[in-house]
């Protein structure tokens, strides 16, 4: 199965890095394929693993962080924070620190509070127009489902976020652009966005590069397929109703046919 | 009451019922006595299949349609909610999504059967005929599922799948503006899209019954292709058939099952959780996995049909392809007329076995591979030839009827089945008769 979908990513990645410019199509690097506590949202024979909630947490720290500058989440909720281990009080802090435009108000005024759990994320740019002009002519995307909207899945986007390099000579970089070796044309507007201890984690854990990528990675994993560990959990429980009822329903066949063979 | 017909069911209720309006006594003709021809494998399975499936994306898609916003600003924000907020949503949209491949898996093993087993001749041709339109109409509302969640590839893929009815001569361009209700992909597009999706199901329901109601006139063939000659060839539809697809039923479900729970997003592309933008194309515009055959017959007619010896252009590429495509469907309609061998089944015809083994099933499935590629080299050359082959395997079917010798036919069902079970036994007790 792994095989099966690598044929098939091969093949769209090596298609999207064809019609990207003038590099041939296998110019673009595969995201090498990494160690996931939950197996990736993509993985088929990950019936038991779930999320390493540690690291979700330390992944919406990089990305409240560092990546929220320029990225909005908005089909998350600061409530379905509660769902990767942070505790009503800290959800609520979380939320409180943003401050959001509510109303009309009775007066048909708009207001600004404190944010409550139930809001969404808070986008760093007002609208889609705003985040163009601040950033070259191109929004950032936002990154509520970034992980399943690229082939390679997390390791694409983990790539991406360790995958800045010193252009090499013969490459054609446009002004503004970096270089990336996972991106497809490699000319990626984003800068290099983590670094050596950019964040500091409240656990203690060491805030390397990949470190952060490998965390904030997890982060958007969860983010993009919150249901995750509830779909392999039924999934066990639904598989297992079939086998059972299939083994009755070949046992009911078999005593039906008996008669007739 | 001089006229209402005696029942006899031991229920007063159930009497008092069927006695003005025989249903009871209906049923029972057609799923519980009915003849079935005894010696079924496992490919008549997928019939029954293919209606589970249909009443499972019937009721998923219900379910969704009650909480699915059908605005362009919304619908995608919509499907997420469902993902992420309605009760079950993820599960409800999961089999829904995988749903419609697991159809078209039934329904292509269905009509791989009907093919190889001749299933499509006289008597059965209009059985055949509702069919081809089921597939039709299925491939319809597939079509305009997709569009639903308003993805990039449900907005480019319908850009690019309506934009080919602008390839008809004079009035394409009406037709087009008249599916988009407007002068591009827009709301307008989405909101009929949505309107028919849900329609069409229902109307699929009804050719499904048309389809079911003349099966029930001439029974169903069988993997011999001779007809049951008496009780001794057939078995009452239930209890036999009734387990018999049930199980094959459940076996399928555990697939379904498999892929709603385990690997839900293996059979879409993932440009689709990306909400669509109008003003970026995809780098790979691909339709989903089961139109790929057909996307690869369009995309092979490169070339424009012109007058020998001149520069006028008879049919242009575009039109070809769009000819192609709907061609390799439409060729399915007269499949019985074509083929004009009198045997029916495969094991009685030595060429045509190995005509649609090696030759249809190749084609179909290199167009497949084809199709989900690039157009460029070498998928253009195999994609042509794969089309070549597909429509040589239709346009040769009368010098097949007439140059096979088909092998000699069993006396019947009962015979080759209970009869020590081999075919030859049943040939050769056939030549014995006559001697």
């Amino acid at each position: 199965m792994r095989r099966l979908r690598n044929l098939i990513a091969a093949g769209v990645l090596s298609v999207a890095g064809l019609t990207a410019g003038a590099q041939a199509a296998g110019d673009v690097a595969v995201p090498p394929a990494q160690e996931w506590a939950h197996g990736g949202v993509n993985s088929f024979l990950s019936f038991f693993k779930g999320y390493d909630y540690a690291a979700v947490q330390r992944g919406f720290q990089v990305y409240k962080e560092v990546c929220a500058a320029c990225h909005s989440m908005h089909l998350l909720h600061y409530r379905n924070l509660h769902d990767v281990g942070f505790n009503e009080e800290e959800v609520k802090a979380i939320a409180a620190s943003v401050e959001v435009t509510d109303g009309p108000n009775d007066q048909g005024e708009m207001f600004t509070r404190p944010g409550l759990p139930a809001d969404k994320f808070k986008s760093p740019f007002a609208n889609k127009q705003a985040a163009a002009a601040a950033n070259g002519g191109k929004a950032p995307p936002d990154l509520s489902l970034i992980v399943k909207a690229r082939s390679h899945f997390e390791d694409y986007v983990y790539a991406i976020l360790t995958g800045y390099e010193e252009a090499p000579a013969d490459a054609h970089i446009p002004p503004g652009g970096n270089y990336n070796k996972y991106f497809p044309g490699h000319a990626i507007a984003m800068p290099m966005p983590l670094f050596e201890n950019g964040v500091t984690f409240t656990d203690g854990t060491k805030a390397t590069v990949p470190q952060m990528a490998h965390d904030v990675v997890t982060f958007l994993a969860w983010a993009a397929e919150p249901k995750l560990e509830e779909r392999r959990r039924v999934g066990i429980m639904a598989i297992t109703f079939l086998v059972v009822f299939a083994g009755i329903m070949y046992a009911a066949k078999r005593r039906v046919w008996a008669d007739a063979h | 009451m001089a006229h209402a017909p005696q029942s006899n069911f031991n229920n007063p209720v159930v009497n008092w019922i069927d006695q003005r309006l025989p249903i009871i006594t209906m049923m029972n003709k057609e799923y519980g006595s009915f003849p079935t021809p005894r010696n079924f494998n496992s490919l008549w399975n997928f019939g029954a299949i293919a209606m589970v499936v249909l009443a499972t994306m019937i009721l998923s898609g219900v379910v969704l349609a009650m909480h699915y916003t059908n605005n362009t600003a919304l619908a995608f924000d919509s499907v997420e909610r469902i993902m992420r907020d309605v009760n079950w949503g993820w599960m409800i949209r999961y089999i829904h999504a995988n749903g419609a491949s697991m159809f078209f898996i039934a329904v292509y093993i269905h009509i791989f059967r009907g093919v190889y087993y001749g299933s499509y001749k006289a008597p059965r041709e209009l059985i055949w005929i509702f069919g081809v339109i089921i597939l039709l109409l299925m491939m319809g509302t597939a079509f305009m599922g997709y569009v639903l969640p308003w993805g990039q590839m449900s907005f480019w893929g319908a850009t690019v799948i309506t934009n080919l009815f602008s390839a008809i001569p004079v009035v394409g361009e009406h037709i087009v503006t008249l599916l988009w209700g407007g002068f591009s992909v827009d709301n307008p597009t989405l909101n009929r899209f949505f309107a028919l999706h849900f329609l069409l199901p229902f109307v699929l329901i009804a050719v499904v019954f048309l389809h079911v109601a003349a099966l029930h006139i001439t029974g169903s063939n069988n993997p011999l292709g001779v007809e049951p000659k008496g009780p001794q060839d057939t078995l009452p539809f239930h209890p036999y058939y009734t387990t018999k697809d049930l199980f094959g039923a459940v076996l399928f479900l555990i697939i379904f099952a498999a892929f709603v729970f385990f690997a839900p997003n293996y059979l879409g592309h993932p440009d689709n959780y990306i909400p669509a933008d109008p003003l970026v194309t995809p780098a790979h515009i691909v339709p989903e996995w089961y139109f790929l055959p057909f996307y690869a017959i369009l995309r092979s007619i490169t070339f424009s049909i012109t007058l020998p010896f001149t520069d006028v252009v008879l049919i242009p590429a575009k039109l070809g392809g769009v000819i192609g495509m709907f061609g390799s469907i439409a060729i399915l309609f007269v499949l019985p007329w074509l083929d004009t061998s009198p045997v029916r089944s495969s094991r009685f015809r030595p060429i045509f076995k190995w005509w649609v083994l090696l030759w249809l099933v190749p084609a179909f499935l290199v167009l497949g591979y084809v199709g989900g590629k690039p157009a460029e080299q070498p998928y253009v050359l195999l994609g042509q030839i794969a089309t070549v082959m597909y429509f040589v395997f239709f346009l040769a079917l009368p010098i097949i009827g007439r140059i096979e010798k088909p092998l000699p036919l069993p006396a019947s069902i009962a015979k080759p089945v209970l009869g020590g079970g081999s075919v030859a036994t049943g040939a050769t007790a056939q030549v014995m008769e006559k001697a």
